[in-house]
């Protein structure tokens, strides 16, 4: 017993000293912890302060807009760029000051990188200079350590391969304005670029795609030492366009030096194939900012050419309203194929004198022969026997002065008046209005593309609507198949007789397009030609023997020109508007020939792959007769 | 044997207590202080995951009431009948360690796990419980003269040197030097003179640079990244650096529950398993890392008061040895995370998240409770 209760005391003894081993290595943890977290607090505090894994978005890679066939019309080009993340060094302005020392930069462009520093997030990037050129380069590269937080990366410009000419119907994007870059920070991201115009502002969500992140990791000296994470993002999808980029070159081409806009329309579908709208502009100098010089010509421009004169130039239909008006008046029931009226070359109203065009008589007409000569005196009467309200009814029904639901941003729906309207409006509606209104005159206003939806649908008799994207993603979209669009409420008989009036006009001698009649063999286009004013002639201007060829390029009428072909089986509608160019048969139908042909030979409706072969040799000049 | 009332400090009983007796005599102080660790634990596992009970703190929950369960469960066992398995475990343990070097899937470079019946285990953890259960029977039986002479201490040498050589064959050096020293210090309990430990000292002194030659290299580059970490600043001394920032980002009273940058930016990779005690000291400060130190000794000085008045040689032995593991386990990863050793993948007891440390230091804490429940019991060392 006296054993055990020795080795007991000693193992006690050496327990304790354990014990107090342990206990003094934990004192000296203590202190050392002491040491770190209150005798070293500001210095370990500063460093923490310092130390970050800085995160930046990377912009997505927009998606890429092609035309039906995959023509590229809006692509990305690569090109250097500084970027900086002020997160990464304790003193910017040091780094910043040393960055303008090595790469010049103005003093406009240095307030505005002053002003992205001061509002961004941590995690966006600053531009410092986008398109880099090699100099500025190396020096970026040789002074690094120099420039702590600048990083230089790839990044993407918008071109636009084929220019001016796409202009309008591909749109251009530019930098997001301060707005739209407060409600989605996302936007402040260099090179990201939003929309303006055309299929880019109305696809805009679709070619965005999503953004990447890298995560750079830095140490205690604000130096990034790996990249932790890198993820692209998902590039934006590319858009496919309805447009034929063949014809839509044509269209740009015919159209020369005047102000207009011409739309080519598949017309059971309402895909776009063309839409052209002159004067144009380089929609690639948006992308890295307008040049102050450019933006003031273009705003002194009387031709506009920043406007989508398709979309939304408003023009007075003239004369190719009166097939609006002519099924109107068949559906009210108060004209038949067989009325006979009388046109004098001129209707008294009270004592208003409705003249018709150039006085001509053209004694007693029925509808058909009213359309293909255009006789405005049977319209005045047949506006009389149908009423405005009528007329609206069925100028809506074929896409007229209604929102069309275009996938394209500012779509003006135009105006056909009714009563309502007028009464609204506090207009005084006199019979004199309805009469002009029988001719496309007065209150209304349309866009040519809306004149082309409604020559689409009086070929098909099938209310298609326009649209611009085929595919987004490769997905088809909605509208490229003709099942996807209803049938008009509008009797077969009262169409077929429009339609022989339109035949009418282009390919009989007294109608008013007989020379843009087609030269292919079996193929027929029926069209409308209009001339609308602009300005009303005075009196005192008639006795000076004014007329149209010698007044200013203002005051002379429109041309306009709607057309559809071929007539047996019709596909292709056209509306063709010229602003100040006098006639529509002489200005506006030739070019309308030539898109038809194009659109024919070529017949790029409802595929996706040009034709191997086109189906005929190309348009001979027009002027030409048949064979 | 005839029992003298004069010369028996404590009445020894030959048989043992009845459950209800058992659970009377458990230590309540050192099982709250248990709990309070785990609490602290839980608590710095929720601030890990950025203020949210998945993915570490509810999962660590569950291990730790199946192995709280597990620790009373022991803590009724006879302390005579776990003296009995005391070999047998350690066979098992030598065991899973030659199975871990056959079949054992590596982790972060090195072969440490198995899986046995689902869940990861890592032998070396167990084995230095068995190394301290068998050494413990060894010299449970062995009188201080005995002791003292040096052919009695070939086998228990060996004892220790099997399971250290296997577990630097791993490789892993921080369990290994672990295993080493608790080995050593159950056998200064048991009585080994002083000046032996000064000849090994000696000898592993002659002996480091040559055993240095034979690291493998991702372990000098941890000596040598010790020594200065600014040679490797992406590497091993990046966590140094980091750890070391968190710590002293602290300051007195830290910088609030779940506000700790260098936690919720992420700069220290798994800092939920060695390097959780940053999370505390960032967050809570020096008043909160003080506090868990005390409750971290706490445990220590509770194991240590178990082991001194324990009555028979085993439940003392095995009581300074599970102390001393968990000393070590405190001593280590805390070091680290201070940059005062080598880094090297030894949790915070209780605290870090992960099964196998926690399962080993409980299956201990279980012993060690039983030590205590049984600490008069009547364990002559002819009783074994």
């Amino acid at each position: 017993m006296r054993r055990d209760t020795k080795e007991r005391a000693g193992f006690t003894r050496r327990a304790l000293l354990v014990g107090t081993t342990q206990l003094t290595v934990f004192g000296a943890i203590a202190a050392r912890l002491y040491d770190l977290q209150v005798s070293q607090h500001g210095k370990y505090a500063t460093l923490a302060q310092q130390n970050s894994i800085s995160e930046r978005l990377v912009a997505p890679e927009r998606g890429i807009i092609t035309d039906r066939f995959g023509t590229t019309l809006a692509g990305n080009q690569q090109h250097w760029r500084a970027l900086f993340m002020q997160v990464l060094t304790p003193d910017p302005q040091t780094v910043l000051e040393n960055f303008y020392r090595l790469v010049p930069l103005s003093d406009d462009e240095k307030a505005r990188i002053a002003e992205d520093l001061a509002h961004r997030p941590g995690y966006i990037p600053v531009l410092l200079k986008d398109y880099l050129v090699w100099p500025d380069m190396a020096a970026i590269e040789v002074n690094t350590p120099d420039l702590p937080g600048v990083i230089v990366e790839v990044g993407a410009s918008r071109i636009y391969p084929l220019g001016s000419g796409l202009a309008h119907a591909v749109g251009y994007v530019a930098r997001p304005n301060q707005r739209e870059a407060k409600n989605n920070p996302i936007l402040t991201l260099p090179g990201m670029r939003v929309g303006r115009t055309g299929a880019e502002a109305a696809q805009d969500g679709a070619l965005r795609g999503t953004p990447g992140f890298v995560q750079d990791e830095t140490n205690v000296h604000g130096e990034i030492v790996r990249q932790v994470a890198r993820d692209g993002g998902t590039p934006g999808s590319t858009v496919t366009l309805t447009l034929d980029v063949g014809l839509q070159a044509l269209a740009v081409q015919r159209l020369g030096d005047n102000a207009g806009a011409a739309v080519v329309l598949d017309a059971m579908t309402g895909e776009i194939l063309a839409m052209a709208s002159n004067p144009s502009f380089d929609p690639s100098l948006f992308d890295k900012g307008v040049p102050a010089a450019t933006w003031a010509q273009w705003m002194a421009d009387p031709k506009d050419p920043l406007q989508n004169k398709a979309t939304s130039g408003l023009f007075a239909p003239g004369s190719t309203f009166k097939p609006t008006v002519a099924l109107a008046a068949m559906k009210s029931g108060a004209l038949t194929a067989e009325t006979v009226l009388t046109c004098p070359g001129y209707l008294k109203l009270g004592d208003h004198v409705f003249w018709c065009d150039n006085h001509t008589a053209h004694g007693s007409i029925t509808l058909t022969t009213a359309l293909a000569v255009s006789c405005d005196v049977f319209f005045y009467q047949v506006a009389l026997m149908v009423g405005i309200d009528k007329m609206a009814d069925m100028a809506h029904q074929l896409g007229l002065g209604i929102d069309l639901g275009a996938d394209l941003p500012n779509v003006a729906a135009g105006l056909v008046p009714t009563l309502a309207w007028a009464r609204g409006r506090g207009i005084h509606w006199v019979k004199g209005s309805t009469v002009v209104q029988g001719i496309g005159q007065g209150y209304t206003q349309l866009t040519p593309l809306a004149l082309a939806t409604m020559i689409a649908r009086v070929a098909t008799g099938v209310a298609v609507g326009p649209h611009i994207a085929r595919r987004i993603g490769g997905q088809l979209q909605n509208g490229s198949d003709p099942n996807d669009w209803p049938a008009l409420d509008i009797d077969d008989r009262h169409l077929a007789v429009v339609r022989q009036g339109l035949f009418d006009v282009v390919n009989t001698p007294e109608g008013t397009a007989y020379a843009a009649r087609l030269t292919l063999p079996n193929v027929q286009m029926a069209g409308k030609t209009g001339t609308a004013q602009v300005h009303n002639n005075t009196a005192a201007e008639k006795q000076r023997g004014f007329n149209d060829l010698t007044m200013a390029w203002e005051d002379r009428p429109n041309a306009l020109f709607v057309a559809y072909a071929p007539y047996n089986n019709p596909r292709y509608a056209v509306a063709v508007v010229i602003e100040h160019g006098n006639y529509g048969a002489q200005t506006a139908a030739p070019i309308a020939h030539d898109l038809i042909t194009y659109a024919i030979t070529h017949d790029p409706a409802g595929r996706d792959t040009p034709l191997a072969v086109p189906a005929t040799p190309p348009a001979a000049p027009s002027g030409q007769t048949p064979s | 044997m005839i029992l003298d009332p004069l010369t028996q400090p404590r009445p020894l009983r030959a048989r043992s207590f009845g459950v209800v007796q058992k659970i009377l005599r458990i230590n309540w102080l050192f099982v709250i202080c248990v709990c309070l660790l785990f609490a602290v634990g839980y608590s710095a596992l929720y601030s890990a995951a950025g203020g949210s009970v998945t993915p570490y703190a509810n999962s660590q929950l569950i291990r730790f009431l199946a192995l709280l369960v597990a620790m009373f469960v022991i803590a009724m066992v006879d302390i005579r009948v776990i003296a009995k398995t005391s070999w047998f475990a350690y066979a098992v343990g030598i065991l899973l360690l030659l199975v871990v070097m056959k079949f054992g899937h590596t982790g972060l470079g090195a072969k440490r796990w198995i899986t046995l019946g689902g869940a990861e285990i890592q032998p070396s953890e167990l084995m230095k419980l068995f190394l301290v259960l068998a050494l413990a029977a060894y010299f449970h039986r062995a009188s201080y003269e005995r002791i003292g002479q040096w052919p009695f201490l070939i086998l228990p040498a060996l004892v220790v040197l099997v399971p250290v050589g296997l577990i630097l064959k791993e490789p892993n050096l921080g369990t290994a030097v672990i295993t080493g020293l608790i080995g050593a210090t159950v056998m200064l309990g048991a009585g080994v003179r002083w000046w032996k430990f000064a000849l090994v000292l000696a000898i592993i002194a002659i002996a480091a640079p040559v055993l240095y030659h034979h690291l493998h290299d991702y372990q000098r580059a941890r000596i040598v990244t010790f020594l200065n970490p600014g040679s490797d600043p992406l590497g091993a001394g990046y966590n140094i650096i980091q750890s070391k920032i968190a710590l002293g980002s602290g300051g007195w009273t830290g910088q609030g529950y779940l506000h700790g940058t260098q936690n919720q930016l992420n700069f220290l990779p798994e800092k939920q398993t060695d390097f959780v005690f940053t999370i505390i000291a960032e967050e809570f400060g020096f008043l909160g890392s003080i506090a868990v130190l005390g409750l971290l000794f706490s445990i220590i000085a509770i194991a240590l008061y178990t082991a001194m008045s324990c009555s028979h040689a085993y439940g003392r032995f095995v009581a300074l040895g599970i102390a001393t593991n968990f000393f070590l386990y405190c001593f280590v990863n805390l070091s680290m995370v201070m940059g005062l050793i080598p880094v090297g993948g030894v949790p915070l007891p209780l605290i870090s998240y992960g099964g196998s440390a926690l399962t080993a230091v409980m299956l201990g804490f279980g012993v060690l409770m039983s030590v205590h429940v049984h600490r008069d019991v009547e364990f002559l060392p002819k009783d074994f």
